[in-house]
């Protein structure tokens, strides 16, 4: 390829340098700065090295908040992806109800995050909300805001009614785009419904759900706003994901400096996470 | 392998055809033996598609009947009308070995894993993919993957008919050619029932024994290559075979004898020829018309040479026509006659032959 130079481009690239650096990379510099130092107050800062970040690294306090999110982000992915699939096959692919279930499946997506949280907390509460009351009445002991196992429950549902749409979108996107003549071979070979889903419908579909999977993982790694106002990471810690206990740390304690070392590693342990989701799934595409 | 009729085949996508033009398919009867080489040749939109997923059960024909050796299949699903279908757009399963693709139409018929495995190495044999069987098939090229495609139909030793729905519209040019000359060796080999879909006239006539031509919905013409050359049935089979298509020229008969530009031509036509009413025109193929001493007055208008030919755009009268003239040849400058030949020149009706 030739290339052309011409110091023009400059002008062209600098809005977007500019851009990126007041909305990423000094913000990100910032957290970086008082990552490695210790203040009393005063803005006065003392050089603290890598202090913080092992500190965070040692304490049982982020170990459990991390075993948390995995726990998290494992069973939500187990669950909205299989589903998000099966709801996307149910759909249908060509008539007048294609708009009506698309809008429908889109909905909870539209809906702002802390509203969602609002739903849920008041939906689920053990003696007005819906959820609670009904549950009680069936005779279960429900209430959220005392069990921890009922708080996970409510949690997992809330962000499963939440996200699984998008899955459902993304699989959807993957089914519409395999061409009729698929699923005619298929037919003329003889394809039972379940070799047909294994053989055409699954392979044509990991693209999309790939980045359906990046996206949920990522996306519930930082799950902030819903479960903030649905459980505040309560009862007890018992629902405190890493977000919820960064908060807690940042600015419920005013600990600059550990609360900015655990925004790096957490940050990087998206980021790496990510990374290895991604070339996983590309490296089984290319073989 | 079995005959196959069509027996008064209509159809229409919408739910209540009322006029003529609501009809994909005006009106069918068809024949084709047991083993023969077809082709379904005509232009985008003239209802050859329809025709094939009527065949092989993808779509329930409005009326009439599909039947392959005597039995009525029209209600049947196409997997159990054992027939092979090669599309347009190469169809193989993306994950699986180009061994696993062969051998699935096998295995979803519950045939055990040791006669799956002689016949599937069998086929691959035969269309040359020996080599590639432990490749994943989706690293194959366009005309490997239609190989598989192919090699799924043949792998079943119950089809009755392999059906291809312009298989090489995605292949290169130069392996087009191989392609189709291995198609044609396949056929004399297996002798399976094959139908070509097809809007290229040269992959029907080198392909086909016989060719069915349509044209909006319907049949025009059915014939070997040689018979829809030389004496097209209609006029746009005229127009659609061959390159240049036939010259179409309006005619006047006077005394009998057709007249074009106002010179009296001989006609292949032996039938009473004065009393015809509506449009009558005169059709000859380029290749038979050439440069005489007498004849239709013309004027040389254009000259492209064509490699081997010569096409000569000439006009007689007003009417334009095109010749072909062998390489080498002399070209009149300006003014010329034309002679047609007369045993191939034939006389039309509203479109259609007359005797």
């Amino acid at each position: 390829m030739n290339k052309t130079f011409d110091n023009k481009a400059w002008l062209f690239v600098l809005p977007v340098v500019a851009l990126v650096a007041f909305n990423a990379v000094i913000p990100l510099m910032t957290v970086v700065n008082y990552s490695v130092q210790e203040t009393f107050g005063d803005n006065v800062f003392f050089w603290a090295g890598v202090t913080w970040f092992e500190q965070v690294l040692q304490s049982e306090r982020f170990h459990d908040a991390l075993l948390r999110q995995m726990f998290f982000t494992f069973s939500i992915l187990l669950i909205e992806v299989p589903l998000g699939v099966a709801i996307a096959l149910t759909m249908p692919r060509k008539g007048p109800w294609v708009p009506v279930c698309l809008v429908l499946m889109a909905l909870p997506l539209l809906i702002p995050w802390n509203v969602v949280g609002a739903m849920w907390n008041i939906f689920a509460l053990p003696d007005i909300g819906l959820l609670g009351r009904t549950l009680n009445a069936l005779g279960f002991d429900y209430n959220f805001t005392r069990q921890p196992g009922d708080a996970w429950f409510t949690l997992i549902l809330m962000d499963v009614w939440h996200w699984t749409s998008l899955v459902v979108l993304l699989a959807y996107a993957g089914l519409v785009s395999i061409p009729d003549a698929y699923y005619q071979a298929a037919k003329i070979d003889g394809a039972r419904p379940f070799a047909i889903f294994r053989y055409i419908q699954l392979p044509k579909m990991k693209r999309v759900l790939t980045i359906a999977v990046l996206l949920r993982f990522m996306d519930s790694f930082m799950i902030y706003t819903e479960l903030s106002v649905l459980t505040g990471g309560g009862p007890g810690n018992s629902t405190t994901l890493l977000s919820i206990d960064l908060v807690k740390i940042a600015l419920g304690q005013f600990d600059l400096g550990p609360a900015a070392a655990m925004s790096l590693i957490y940050f990087l342990i998206i980021l790496a996470l990510s990374w290895v989701f991604y070339t996983l799934m590309m490296r089984n595409e290319q073989q | 392998m079995a005959k196959i009729v069509l027996d008064t085949l209509r159809h229409s996508y919408m739910p209540n055809p009322v006029q003529d033009s609501d009809w994909a398919l005006k009106q069918l009867d068809l024949q084709w033996d047991d083993g023969g080489a077809y082709a379904l040749l005509g232009p985008s939109g003239c209802g050859k598609t329809t025709l094939l997923s009527i065949i092989s059960g993808l779509l329930r024909p409005t009326h009439g009947r599909v039947l392959f050796d005597g039995t009525d299949v029209t209600d049947l699903p196409p997997d159990r009308r054992h027939i092979a279908q090669v599309f347009q757009f190469p169809v193989v399963y993306d994950t699986m070995t180009v061994y696993d693709n062969l051998a699935f139409p096998l295995r979803n018929r519950g045939v055990d894993e040791a006669h799956v495995d002689a016949r599937v190495r069998e086929i691959a044999e035969m269309i040359d993919l020996t080599h590639m069987l432990e490749r994943r098939a989706a690293g194959l090229t366009a005309d490997g993957k239609q190989k598989i495609s192919l090699g799924r139909g043949l792998v079943r030793s119950d089809v009755n008919a392999i059906m291809f729905d312009e298989p090489l519209t995605v292949i290169d040019p130069h392996l087009k050619w191989q392609l189709r000359s291995k198609l044609k060796e396949l056929h004399q080999r297996v002798r399976t029932t094959m139908i070509y879909v097809t809007h290229d006239q040269t992959e029907a006539l080198t392909f086909a024994d016989k060719v069915v031509v349509m044209n909006e919905g319907q049949v025009v013409q059915i014939g070997t290559p040689v018979e829809l050359f030389e004496r097209p049935q209609h006029t746009f089979v005229g127009h659609f075979i061959g390159s240049p298509g036939m010259n179409v020229l309006p005619c006047e008969i006077r005394e009998g004898r057709a007249h074009v530009a106002g010179t009296a031509v001989d006609t292949a036509t032996t039938g009473e020829i004065g009393a015809l009413t509506g449009e009558v025109r005169i059709g000859v193929r380029p290749e038979f018309i050439r440069f005489a001493d007498k004849g239709v007055p013309a004027r040389v208008v254009k000259v492209s040479d064509a490699g081997r030919f010569q096409v000569v755009e000439v006009r007689a009268g007003d009417l334009p026509l095109k010749l072909l003239v062998p390489e080498g040849m002399e070209i009149p400058s300006q003014e010329a006659r034309l002679a047609f030949d007369p045993t191939r020149t034939q006389i039309y009706r509203d479109g259609w032959i007359v005797a």
